[in-house]
């Protein structure tokens, strides 16, 4: 993790798009009246999704839209990785994961290709269209190593896999994210190996249910209650 | 009440006690960097580790953990102090072992703590971190590798200060304690940020690398830059005041002090009066003594007492002001005033009527605020602390009239002048209904209110929507001027067929003008012969005929009354400069050339004559408060008038640059250029 501050250029203004206002609005109504501050983490998310990253006069403009000082703000964006507080690839962002059972199983070249294909961790290519990082873990471990592209996981990946990936990003195509390793999700390598009879599928195993054990008798439903 | 066991010997608490103060009342001393018992707990230094019983097997941060009864607390166990050591290796892992150079060392908590604590060597050889310096303001100065990120500066200027400016950003290793882009910290108790901060990240600004804290000589004195009457210790070494710190005083700055009072201190070396002065062919000329007094006693004995006129100033001591007042009216001279704002104040509507009779402290049994005329924030801060600190615990409908200033909490906003009090009385607003139904309602009637031409109808008005009698009296004046309370108390005011301060600098208002300290009144107009006696070559002197050299506050003993009535003493630290004399030694040998020999020869035997005929002079450090409700009719107080629509506006235009002291100080007009821009000065750290 690297140290978290804001970046050297910054825009000249941020303006919320309608949509991210009315999402905004939304998480704002849900918290009640002088709770408002309690939507900040929510709200950087949406101006993250609007942007792409969040930039200085956004975090004043969340600030005021929020009725809460500026430092406070400033100091959830700072705390939070996820919080992107440069500018990033607009083609993909890629976060490789390198957490032990990752890296056991290969992170590091993931990393080489990055470097080779994109550049420095933590900057913007050249060309603008990539920026990759490594954090930490995602918490897809059973199909490491991985990466989460943009708003997507990448699993099983190779060095070869991830190549193509770049490649596909960079050619404005949408590669298919989940496991590369041929297998559907989590299932072990070359498919499921236990509950594999269909009987258990087909409901005819199962005894329809009575009652369910130690449950209260059900209340009388109220008359003109409310629905 | 439940009994909790430290180290074996039981104690009685209060529930709600956390373990920390538990062990406290047991004597145990705790370690401790985050933990402050006026502020929030964070419980993040870990420094506090104890063992309780019952509980896990674990070290336990006291200072997070209320004490439960039958509790066992440990303070003393191999396994606490290994814990400790451990958290103070951690702590230093990162601290630089920069303490020779370091402003805080002898008076640094991690230091006293590490003595106790600390390993002798370290096992850490990875690079130690290094933060950026941050700009802060010009009170401030940072060393922020040395931050151990306790926050307490976060949560004092947060809770106390009520300027949300500072923050800790980042996280893990690169925590980093910030203002928002480098803004410069905007309260006026930023100094107190360096008094808590308990390592030598934070420290005065001002007094960087001058001073080594055990080479100073403490007197305990009291602060005169606002009438609030802080407690400070002024520290010195040699002939100079290096610094200022405040004192713990439950009763009026709890232990926190305001920036003025504590960095105005070097305008004490600067633009002072050390010699007397005659003018001269227009020209100011130095002169001896005895040349000066000639000049000032020729000059009264030729005038007629009735063209005399005496302003004392907002610095002045009730010493002198006792000198003046005896001397003057020997010489039959009615024209005297300490009011040099044109203050409506007057002793003979009763001490009460001019008084802060509520008590700094009672603030806090407040449960409605009327705030007329006033801005608290910049008039006296530390009252502003205190109404912020009753506000913080909730319920509190706070009411102003006059200006509307950010006071760091919300306000309902009544009306800019004299007509919005009187409206209030019909008004059936909320917080008109509210301070109606409340108990104890404070109303706080500021200098702004009262030094117009309508000052008195004003406190009437005043005095009519406040509440006395029983165990309450919430009829408040909150004075500006350190002297005002005390002038007062002495009667310090026109006599029969006198003039006001404001009459006596009119055009031909008088012909003898004997200023004691007084800079802050308009001399454009007179023509009179002007007897300036003061410390500083102000907008007194500048006028001046003749300049006697007098003391400034840390250099006599004196007795201020604060503006709850609360009499003090200040005493002296350094000796007055050059051939400067304590003020009432002056106005003793000029009584001498008049032939009205003043009957006291030294301060014992005027503080005894100033007791005998004023007694609440003798009453140190006895504020009367609550106790005379009973008798007090808020019904006389003030005068029945006609208020002009004038909004009211507070004295205070300039808060760092009230008093000739202040406006000598290079670090108060860094401060004031400062706050002219709004706090952004992006090179002006040095």
């Amino acid at each position: 993790m690297s140290v978290r501050r804001l970046a050297q250029v910054q825009p000249d203004s941020f303006a919320f798009s309608a949509e991210t206002r009315s999402l905004a609005d939304w998480w704002i109504a849900k918290y009640p009246e002088g709770r408002q501050a309690s939507a900040v983490i929510p709200i950087l998310w949406l101006v993250q999704k609007q942007e792409g990253w969040v930039s200085e006069p956004a975090i004043r403009t969340i600030a005021a839209l929020l009725g809460m000082p500026v430092i406070r703000v400033f100091e959830v964006a700072t705390f939070y990785t996820m919080f992107q507080l440069e500018p990033v690839g607009t083609k993909a962002l890629i976060q490789v994961c390198g957490t032990t059972p990752c890296m056991l199983r290969g992170a590091g070249e993931l990393m080489d290709v990055c470097k080779k294909k994109i550049g420095d961790k933590d900057h913007l290519s050249a060309d603008g269209n990539f920026t990759w990082q490594e954090v930490e873990c995602l918490g897809a471990c059973v199909n490491a190593p991985m990466a989460q592209i943009n708003d997507y996981y990448y699993e099983d990946l190779t060095a070869e896999t991830m190549t193509q990936i770049i490649d596909d990003f960079a050619a404005g195509k949408a590669p298919k994210p989940g496991s590369y390793a041929g297998r559907h999700t989590s299932e072990p390598a070359g498919g499921a190996k236990t509950l594999g009879d269909p009987a258990l599928y087909d409901g005819s195993l199962g005894e329809p249910i009575k009652s369910l054990p130690n449950t209260p008798a059900p209340e009388k439903a109220q008359e003109g209650a409310a629905s | 009440m439940p009994i909790a066991k430290v180290n074996g010997v039981e104690v009685e608490f209060e529930p709600g006690m956390t373990v920390l103060q538990v062990a406290e009342l047991a004597g145990e001393e705790i370690p401790r960097f985050c933990y402050h018992e006026r502020l929030s707990i964070a419980g993040n230094c870990r420094m506090c580790l104890v063992e309780v019983k019952p509980g896990p097997p674990k070290p336990q941060a006291s200072c997070a953990l209320p004490a439960a009864d039958k509790q066992e607390i440990f303070t003393n166990t191999p396994m606490v102090k290994k814990a400790r050591e451990g958290v103070m290796e951690f702590l230093l892992i990162n601290h630089p072992l920069d303490c020779p150079i370091c402003d805080q060392g002898g008076e640094c908590d991690l230091q006293d703590e590490a003595m106790g604590y600390g390993r002798d060597d370290s096992r850490y050889s990875e690079n130690k971190r290094a933060v950026e310096e941050k700009f802060m303001g010009p009170l401030i100065k940072t060393v922020m590798t040395r931050c151990i990120q306790c926050t307490r500066c976060v949560r004092f200027a947060t809770e106390i200060a009520g300027v949300s400016d500072l923050g800790l950003i980042g996280r893990g290793e690169d925590a980093e304690i910030t203002t928002y882009l480098e803004k410069a910290v905007a309260s006026e108790l930023s100094g107190n940020l360096a008094d808590i901060c308990p390592v030598g990240a934070l420290t005065h600004k001002p007094w960087a690398f001058n001073y080594r804290s055990w080479e100073l000589k403490k007197t305990e004195s009291v602060d005169v830059m606002d009438a609030v009457g802080s407690a400070i210790r002024v520290d010195v070494r040699g002939p100079e005041v290096m610094r200022v710190l405040p004192r713990v005083n439950e009763a009026i700055n709890e232990e926190w002090l305001a920036d003025k009072a504590r960095y105005a201190v070097d305008g004490l070396m600067r633009q002072r009066l050390d010699r007397p002065y005659v003018r001269i062919g227009g020209k100011l000329v130095e002169a001896t003594w005895s040349q000066a007094f000639a000049a000032v006693a020729g000059k009264l004995k030729a005038t007629a007492p009735d063209r005399i006129g005496v302003i004392a100033g907002d610095l002045s001591a009730a010493e002198e002001m006792k000198a003046a007042l005896d001397l003057f009216a020997a010489l039959g001279v009615k024209s005297l005033d300490c009011r040099q704002d044109g203050s409506a104040a007057h002793p003979k509507w009763g001490r009460e009527s001019y008084l802060f009779n509520s008590t700094i402290q009672g603030i806090e049994d407040a449960d409605a605020i009327l705030m007329i005329g006033t801005n608290p924030r910049t008039e006296a801060p530390l009252v502003n602390a205190r109404i912020r600190k009753r506000w913080i615990r909730g319920e509190l409908p706070i009411g102003v009239i006059g200006e509307q200033a950010d006071l760091t909490y919300p306000y309902d906003y009544l009306g800019a002048g004299a007509a919005s009090i009187a409206a209030l009385g019909q008004s059936d607003s909320d917080f008109a209904k509210a301070f109606a139904a409340a108990e104890r309602p404070v109303v706080i009637v500021g200098s702004g209110a009262l030094a117009r031409a309508d000052g008195a109808a004003v406190l009437q008005l005043a005095a009519g929507l406040a509440k006395s009698g029983g165990e309450w009296n919430g009829f408040n004046v909150l004075h500006t001027a350190a002297s005002r309370v005390g002038g007062l108390d002495l009667g310090f005011v026109p006599g029969e067929g006198g003039k006001t301060a404001l009459q006596l600098v009119e055009k031909g208002g008088a012909d003898v003008l004997v200023l004691l300290g007084a800079d802050e009144i308009d001399l454009s107009a007179t023509g009179a012969f002007v007897v300036y006696i003061g410390s500083h070559g102000d907008a007194g002197a500048h006028r001046a005929d003749v300049v006697l050299p007098g003391a400034a506050y840390t250099e006599k003993p004196g007795v201020y009354v604060n503006t709850e009535g609360r009499a003090q003493l200040a005493e002296r630290a350094i000796f007055p400069k050059g051939e400067a004399r304590e003020d009432w030694t002056i106005l003793r040998a000029l009584s001498d050339h008049l032939g009205v020999r003043l009957p006291y020869d030294s301060l014992e035997q005027l503080r005894q004559a100033l007791i005998t005929d004023h007694p609440t002079f003798g009453q140190v450090d006895y504020a009367p408060g609550h106790s005379t409700a009973g008798s007090f009719s808020l019904a006389g107080v003030g005068e029945k008038g006609e208020t002009a629509e004038t909004p009211f506006a507070s004295p205070v235009a300039d808060y760092y640059l009230t008093n000739p002291i202040a406006r000598a100080s290079r670090t108060m007009a860094e401060c004031s250029a400062l706050h002219a821009t709004a706090g952004r000065a992006p090179m002006a750290a040095e």
